[in-house]
């Protein structure tokens, strides 16, 4: 009995890890399609790509871990700003399908190139010592990454809560999500919005990608692989909505491990039945208003 | 008693039907340029005898690009599942050839029958929802299906995929050999016939009516449309070519393997349409062709060069050529024809 | 023995949220009906016409046609039923040439549409029908043209055609001269009062000329509600009516 609660505490610690990172990375996605009404299929690969930089940045050149990160993020944010003007630029009034086709195309590439640049293999990951081995918290023992995964999660939802609820380039965001031709009647420059929010989107996704190389380890197929997994954390969140975004990424973290320990014959079926069932009763997502 | 045939309205009709712009009186008639893939295709039987693996491959490509046409190109209906139909008829006919009959025209009727049915049930859940979520559960349901096939190894030999898939002789005459030759023709046939079958639907009525749909689906229902009920229909329909193609595959592959249920192969699909242009037919035709050949001598190279390819001119293709390389033709030689379509 | 009406709204009501756009409207068209409505700018006049031909679902009241409920039918449903709208800003198919454009009509109309073998080009009597309704609007030179080539007054023009070759019993304008050059204005006139006697249309409009004109019975929606309604004489003579339009425009076709 004190085996299986400990089991238990693991997978729950083990599962809100995961889904902090998963938070990280889908909440790019979620503000993207809530915003910008574009599907960025692609998502992952930003992710991937701040992933790359800031590992191998750790690895190679020895910087500090938390430098590492920051390296991830701003790389892919600048990275970003660049492939919005050229390329999502396009997609704002585009189709679905124009989107999809544009962005399954950039996931090509970055495969390609992860591949040429970094190897097939997929990248293993120096954590520094502090993060290695186990914390002790008095009643329990935890992996101190975990808890770092934890921390570092909690205060970007912290941090992005009062970005958009307390400074003026959130509520700018705000109301250009809830209607565009509103805000930029109201002088809100939204296209320099779009870039800016894309771009740090983007930047989180790959702050997140290298945040949680321990977890979903990064190689060149990563945005295909983990696709699913973002789309189904955003649509069934609800496009745009933060707070839900967080209640799904933490669910789905824990639902996911526990499904892995308690009935791995299953694997992901479950989850992916289960976003089926919740899209086909709310298309617009669990929190949505409609 | 003949009806007055000078009457204004019947020399107004004949005058249209002397246009030729009129796309509606034109359409369904067959031009000498249409024979030209077919003549190629027999061509290609005798000049490249030792190459008709990939040939197969190509005809196999293209009748499910074909199918994805009639659904994307002609209704409008943005779909990433496509795979789902194509992998339940390969399964399907490998599992009919395993189990009940070796016989390959009922394996191939049974696949376009999964194929259809498969169509039905998840068209019939999820079509109402279009955009962006009907694009993430279609693609959720050809993962969750690969998850399936994975897991249950007994039925589809999971990782190791379905083998033993072994075909009696065609008609209980034409073997199927190694060399692939009654392969070829199998196949060959069966992509044309199915293909008159589609050329045949986009002319009609029907044909015209899901272009309307796929231009302005709200005007359609406010003329009267059932518009969700022809949906469905060209979905399913769609859905038994996909399921012959993948019929197609596991009978002259005698192997079906998960990836059929993959990511990449449904984008796959997706891009060979795209390509090729869509809403034309010949655009898939020309789209899945170009495609498995190049990738035949490209990705032999290096499979990850071929990727940034196709994915460079996907991008390229989404900003400067959207109507593919058939809507790049039609610009370039149609001083006649004062539309884009 | 009186006839049931061709069109009749009854009680209708409609909010969005805690804004009620339809107040409690009733009208009926009888058959043959040549009426009008009329009222200012964001009186619900579009509004009521969704909830007419089924775009949109009313929170209460009903709606019927040749005194059949058809308030839980669906849009194309109640095509079937005789009910044919236009809209107020051209949602026409583009891309497509005038014939094509009112052919898709006319084939749903006819029955054909759900035909997946024969070849479009055979159905001869669906092309009459098209062309009668291309004669109709003058639109016949047209027929190859791409819509979205066409002066707006044009499209307005395929808007209509589209309408009629639903062979309607009710038909419902809404706004059709708007954008039309005033020069041609009275032609379409002309186009209205040829159309079948028993044919039952309504025409929502701003352009007061057509209005009285045209109609033989007038409504006026203010503000959700019906304010009243009688012929043109008595509502030309209403001091009512006057206090509504006093002092507004009657240009600005917004909504």
């Amino acid at each position: 009995m004190d085996l299986f609660l400990n089991n238990v505490s693991f997978l729950i610690v083990d599962g809100i890890a995961y889904g902090m990172v998963l938070f990280v990375i889908s909440i790019g996605l979620a503000i993207t399609m809530g915003l910008m009404r574009v599907v960025n299929l692609a998502h992952g690969s930003f992710a991937a790509f701040g992933g790359y930089i800031g590992i191998k940045a750790v690895n190679e050149l020895g910087v500090p871990f938390p430098v590492g990160l920051m390296i991830a993020f701003s790389g892919t944010f600048l990275v970003s700003i660049v492939l919005e003007r050229l390329l999502y630029v396009h997609l704002y009034k585009a189709s679905e399908l124009k989107q999809v086709l544009m962005t399954v195309g950039v996931i090509l590439v970055s495969i390609a190139s992860f591949n040429l640049a970094f190897g097939a293999q997929s990248l293993p990951v120096k954590l520094p010592p502090y993060l290695t081995g186990p914390v002790d918290l008095g009643f329990r023992e935890v992996p101190s990454y975990r808890v770092f995964l934890i921390a570092v999660g909690l205060a970007m939802m912290i941090g992005l809560w009062l970005l958009l609820d307390r400074t003026r380039f959130g509520a700018q965001i705000r109301a250009a999500v809830d209607n565009r031709h509103m805000a930029e009647s109201m002088g809100i420059d939204v296209m320099r919005l779009f870039t800016i929010t894309f771009a740090l989107g983007s930047g989180m996704a790959g702050l997140g990608g290298a945040l949680g190389a321990e977890i979903l380890p990064l190689e060149p197929v990563y945005a295909f692989k983990h696709l699913l997994t973002f789309l189904i954390v955003v649509s069934v969140a609800g496009f745009g909505n933060i707070k839900a975004v967080a209640v799904v990424s933490l669910i789905l973290g824990v639902i996911d491990t526990a499904g892995r320990y308690f009935v791995p014959a299953y694997g992901a079926f479950v989850i992916y039945l289960t976003m089926i069932a919740i899209l086909l009763w709310r298309p617009n997502g669990l929190f949505s208003k409609t | 008693m003949q009806p007055d045939p000078i009457s204004p309205r019947a020399r107004i009709l004949q005058a249209l039907a002397a246009d030729p712009r009129t796309r509606l009186l034109h359409g369904h008639r067959f031009r000498a340029a249409e024979a030209l893939p077919w003549i190629l295709a027999v061509v290609a039987y005798f000049a490249f005898d030792t190459y008709l693996s990939l040939g197969i491959a190509v005809l196999i490509a293209v009748l499910f690009t074909l199918s994805l046409d009639l659904v994307i190109g002609y209704a409008g209906i943005a779909t990433l599942g496509h795979a789902t139909m194509y992998g339940f008829g390969a399964y399907t006919a490998g599992l009919v050839a395993v189990h009940f009959t070796r016989e390959p025209v009922t394996g191939l009727f049974m696949a376009m029958l999964a194929g259809a049915a498969m169509a039905f049930v998840t068209g019939r859940l999820f079509l109402h929802l279009r955009g962006n979520t009907l694009i993430m559960l279609t693609l959720a349901v050809v993962v969750m299906l690969s998850e399936v096939a994975n897991k249950a190894t007994s039925l589809t030999g999971g990782e190791d995929g379905l083998r033993g898939v072994v075909i009696d002789p065609l008609f209980g005459i034409y073997k199927f050999d190694i060399w692939g030759r009654t392969r070829y023709w199998y196949v060959l046939v069966t992509l044309f016939v199915l293909f008159l079958i589609a050329r045949r639907i986009a002319h009609s009525s029907f044909g015209f009516a899901l272009q309307g749909i796929r231009e302005n689906d709200r005007r359609m229902s406010a003329i009267g449309s059932p518009v969700p009920w022809r949906l469905l229909v060209i979905y399913t329909i769609g859905g038994a070519f996909a399921g012959a193609a993948g019929g197609l595959l596991a009978q002259s592959n005698r192997f079906v393997g998960l990836d059929v249920f993959s990511i990449s192969t449904t984008s796959t699909v997706l891009i060979m349409l795209v390509l090729g242009g869509t809403g034309r037919l010949y655009g898939a035709l020309v789209g899945a062709a170009i495609y498995v050949m190049l990738h035949h001598f490209a990705s032999a190279i290096n499979p990850f060069h071929w990727m940034f390819v196709v994915g460079a001119v996907l991008i390229l293709t989404v900003l400067f050529a959207p109507a593919g390389l058939f809507g790049l033709i039609e610009k370039l030689s149609s001083p006649l024809n004062r539309r884009a379509r | 023995m009186s006839e049931s009406p061709a069109l009749e709204i009854k009680g209708l009501c409609k909010s969005f949220g805690s804004l009620e756009v339809s107040r409690n409207v009733s009208l009926a068209l009888e058959r043959g009906a040549r009426s009008a409505l009329i009222g200012p700018n964001g009186a619900g006049k579009t509004t009521l016409v969704n909830l007419m031909t089924g775009v949109a679902k009313p929170s209460r009241g009903s709606v019927s046609i040749g005194g059949e409920d058809v308030t839980g039918l669906s849009q194309a449903g109640r095509v079937k039923k005789g009910l044919a709208r236009t809209f107020q800003i051209n949602n026409l198919f583009r891309e497509m040439t005038v014939l094509e454009n009112v052919y898709l009509a006319a084939s749903e109309q006819a029955g054909v549409a759900g035909d997946p073998w024969r070849p479009a080009a055979r159905h001869r009597g669906v092309f009459e029908d098209v062309i009668d309704a291309l004669e109709m609007l003058r639109l016949t030179d047209e027929a190859n043209t791409v819509v979205r080539h066409l002066p707006y007054g044009k499209q307005r023009l395929v808007e209509i055609a589209i309408a009629l070759s639903l062979k309607p019993k009710i038909l419902l304008l809404d706004e059709p001269a708007a954008g039309v050059p005033s020069v041609e204005v009275e032609w379409l006139l002309d186009v209205f009062m040829g159309l079948p006697k028993d044919l039952s249309i309504l025409i929502i409009e701003h352009d007061m000329d057509i209005v009285f004109k045209f109609a033989r019975k007038i409504f006026v929606l203010v503000q959700g509600a019906m304010l009243m309604s009688g012929t043109p004489d008595e509502i030309a003579a209403s001091d009512e009516v006057q206090a509504v339009y006093l002092g507004r425009s009657l240009e600005g076709r917004e909504r």
